[in-house]
């Protein structure tokens, strides 16, 4: 619950709260998943670790529907325009999850076909390491995703620095 | 009488003589060199002819061998007679200036994306291919990657440090 | 209908054009990346054209910088629903290169993991299967199981996916008893499960007649177009890389290979699940044959070949020889002798080849991988030459793509 004042059948407290903790716990996670890294975000989905105890129920394939990117996997240069396209066509408020080493950082692929993660593309929120994460750990990566999105103000995408943020990876 | 690679040798010697050559058996693989007109000759032959019968095609790849002046490139077939169970491999060379190497897809459909692949890495232009173009790299890539005098890594990145990766 | 028309049409002037939809390397169908541009009358499929590539992560040439036991974490990512098969592979083509002769319980051992992880890849396509045609409680109840699997994995070499599993000669450690013990609850619960799965969908009206007729192909045309593997056996031609250049003594085991007809959908499901219960009777053979072994015989996991098996830490902190062997080998100064050598394997989608050329240094002079995805792949436009949209996406997920396989 988030802080507040609390009285006779009323609660007070800030609106960013409220609505961050109704995004958090209804995040639409698209799954961009490439290689290795999603078999492991299959095992996630399943009922072993099951994703959709936070909330994560619904997962959109379109991206126009859905709040949270998870790119899992590898991304090579020819895919890279491909990221981009589907972070434009989502709405915001947006996050990015680079779930595995190929998408943080280019992992052991350091090959002139492979981008060296997915940063070099898109402005990313949460980063998962691991070759490939175990289940548990893209879990924790979803459980700081969830943090982000509780506490984030509500101004935070009309915002200058967001703005430049943006601007750096050349996106409107 | 089951087939060996003494008959297979004897059988392509009889029909193509001198113009193949370096007959070896590493680990037991009958490997063999033709010269690059008479490869799509050599495969027919080795397709059609009852007693051999390698209708498989396995494999088709090349090697850059930098060091040999006039004979840099070479297309490697892996061939497959599925019912005697023997395989067999057989390589062309052909210059670095111009690798033309006639190609398989008439006879085998597999040999399609093998050679655009094989164009992608070295170059070899495949004469009579449908479709020859870059399968897995960029279209816009320039340069051969596998050959030897490119480098592995992408040049252009700023993120890791080669002094520290020992390169 | 009446010859009247209210409104005059030109000669000509209605054409029938074609649609064309871009399946793109984004798409809940395709697992993994890969896109078809497929040209549409209608509702049928006119003509499809792949692009693959999207995925590329230059294996060969990263191989000749590697040394020959740092390339098995390579191989780990081409078909990574199954990977130890393909470190397994890696392994046995070292081994012929460098004349390596493990001993019968060493081959044992890989045979059990290898059928394994066989076993796991197949879970993964025909229960993806079921989630395209619209079934995804197939999907979750085998998932189960795969994390059994996945805890064996973990057992023997430490990871679930990407298992980097055993060295040139062997493994590296005896496999535990929490192990061997997992095994057995496996063996146990694993045949009703199956069973079960069976239930669910081989004699299902709705799965029938959405996979009955989708994508079929001829034997002549899957052998010219380089197929192997399930979606050769589907087809009829019963080509088994363990049954005719049998490696890691396949040949002391007794199994069939359990063959389709038509090639189309329905029989690449069926020849799958008749390939788990065929993998599921190896495994009991196997495990029989380890557990009747005693004494010295039960304590070997590794062959006696210094020059490329790591010692144990041990005897590296206490004698001098096995430091020295220590030294040469990670530093790279063993002999590796020149020469070819070509190698397959049985993995999950079929015939995976390696062909190795040494020139007698550290690292390989050329590394090629025979991919049986890539190479089937091609075939995908003449599968669906006049099928339905609907279809297209059943015969691609029944292929068993795997784009890290496809691409390399």
């Amino acid at each position: 619950m988030p802080e507040g004042y609390t009285g006779e059948g009323f609660f007070t407290t800030k609106l960013s709260d409220v609505v961050g903790l109704a995004r958090k716990n209804s995040l639409w996670p698209m799954p961009f998943a490439t290689s290795c890294c999603g078999i492991e975000f299959m095992a996630t989905m399943a009922s072993h670790y099951d994703l959709a105890r936070f909330g994560a129920e619904r997962l959109g394939f379109s991206p126009r529907q859905c709040d949270l990117l998870m790119v899992m996997g590898t991304i090579a240069k020819k895919m890279g325009p491909v990221v981009k396209q589907v972070y434009l066509q989502m709405a915001e408020p947006r996050w990015v999850m680079a779930v595995g080493a190929c998408a943080s950082s280019g992992g052991i692929f350091d090959t002139y076909s492979v981008l060296q993660g997915i940063d070099q593309v898109v402005p990313v929120d949460v980063y998962v390491p691991g070759c490939p994460p175990r289940p548990e750990a893209i879990l924790d990566g979803f459980m700081r995703i969830q943090d982000l999105v509780g506490q984030e103000s509500v101004r935070r995408r009309n915002s200058d620095q967001y703005k430049g943020l943006l601007q750096s990876y050349g996106i409107q | 009488m089951a087939l060996t690679n003494e008959t297979i040798k004897d059988r392509l010697i009889t029909k193509f003589g001198e113009q193949l050559s370096h007959f070896e058996e590493p680990y037991g693989l009958l490997t063999f060199e033709a010269p690059k007109d008479l490869n799509l000759k050599v495969m027919q032959f080795l397709f059609d002819d009852e007693e051999l019968r390698f209708q498989f095609l396995t494999d088709l790849t090349a090697v850059h061998y930098p060091d040999q002046r006039g004979r840099e490139l070479a297309v490697v077939y892996h061939l497959h007679n599925l019912t005697d169970n023997i395989r067999l491999r057989f390589k062309v060379f052909t210059a670095s200036e111009r690798p033309d190497v006639f190609t398989a897809t008439q006879l085998y459909s597999s040999a399609n994306w093998m050679e655009r692949e094989t164009y992608d890495f070295f170059g070899i232009n495949f004469v009579g291919h449908p479709n020859l173009k870059r399968i897995l790299n960029v279209d816009e890539m320039e340069y051969f990657p596998l050959r030897k005098e490119f480098p592995l890594e992408d040049q252009t990145r700023i993120d890791k440090d080669d002094a520290m990766f020992g390169r | 209908m009446s010859t009247e028309q209210h409104i005059k049409l030109r000669e000509g002037s209605i054409e029938k054009t074609t649609t064309t939809l871009n399946l793109g390397p984004t798409h809940p169908a395709t697992h993994g990346v890969f896109q078809n541009i497929l040209e549409l009358d209608g509702e049928r499929i006119v003509s499809a054209e792949q692009t693959v590539g999207y995925i590329h992560r230059a294996f060969e040439k990263l191989a000749e910088r590697r040394p020959l036991y740092q390339i098995t974490t390579l191989t780990d990512r081409l078909n990574y629903c199954s990977s130890p098969i393909n470190n397994m592979g890696w392994h046995l083509t070292c081994e012929k290169l460098l004349g390596v002769k493990t001993p019968k319980r060493v081959d044992y051992l890989r045979v059990i993991i290898m059928e394994l992880s066989r076993i796991s890849d197949h879970l993964i396509c025909n229960s993806v299967v079921g989630v395209d045609s619209g079934a995804f409680t197939g999907f979750l109840y085998v998932m189960q199981y795969r994390e059994l699997i996945y805890e064996i994995y973990e057992e023997v070499c430490g990871s679930r996916l990407t298992t980097n599993m055993g060295r040139i000669g062997g493994f590296e450690r005896n496999f535990t008893a929490a192990a061997w013990e997992k095994l057995e609850r496996f063996m146990a619960e694993y045949p009703a499960v199956l069973k079960e799965f069976e239930h669910l969908f081989n004699r299902n009206r709705i799965f029938m007649e959405r996979t009955i007729g989708a994508g079929p192909i001829s034997a002549e045309r899957a052998l010219n177009y380089g197929f192997t593997g399930p979606n050769l056996r589907a087809a009829g031609v019963d080509y088994d890389v363990r049954v005719h250049t049998p490696y890691s003594s396949y040949e002391d085991f007794t199994f069939d290979i359990p063959v389709g007809s038509t090639g189309d959908c329905y029989d690449r499901f069926l020849v799958r699940n008749g390939e788990m219960w065929q993998s599921l009777r190896i495994i009991e053979q196997a495990y029989r044959k380890i557990q009747d072994m005693k004494g010295a015989e039960a304590e070997i996991y590794h062959a006696d070949a210094p020059e490329y098996y790591l010692p144990s830490k041990s005897d590296v902190y206490t004698k001098m020889e096995a430091l020295i062997w220590h030294f040469k080998i990670v530093m790279g100064e063993t002999d590796i002798p020149p020469g070819e050598v070509y190698q397959a394997v049985e993995g999950g989608n079929g015939e995976l080849g390696f062909y190795l050329i040494s020139d007698g240094g550290r690292t390989p002079y050329r590394l090629h991988f025979r991919r049986p995805c890539f190479i089937y792949y091609q075939a995908y436009s003449e599968l669906t030459k006049g099928a339905m949209l609907s279809d297209a996406i059943i015969v691609m997920s029944s292929l068993n793509l795997i784009a890290g396989e496809m691409d390399a």
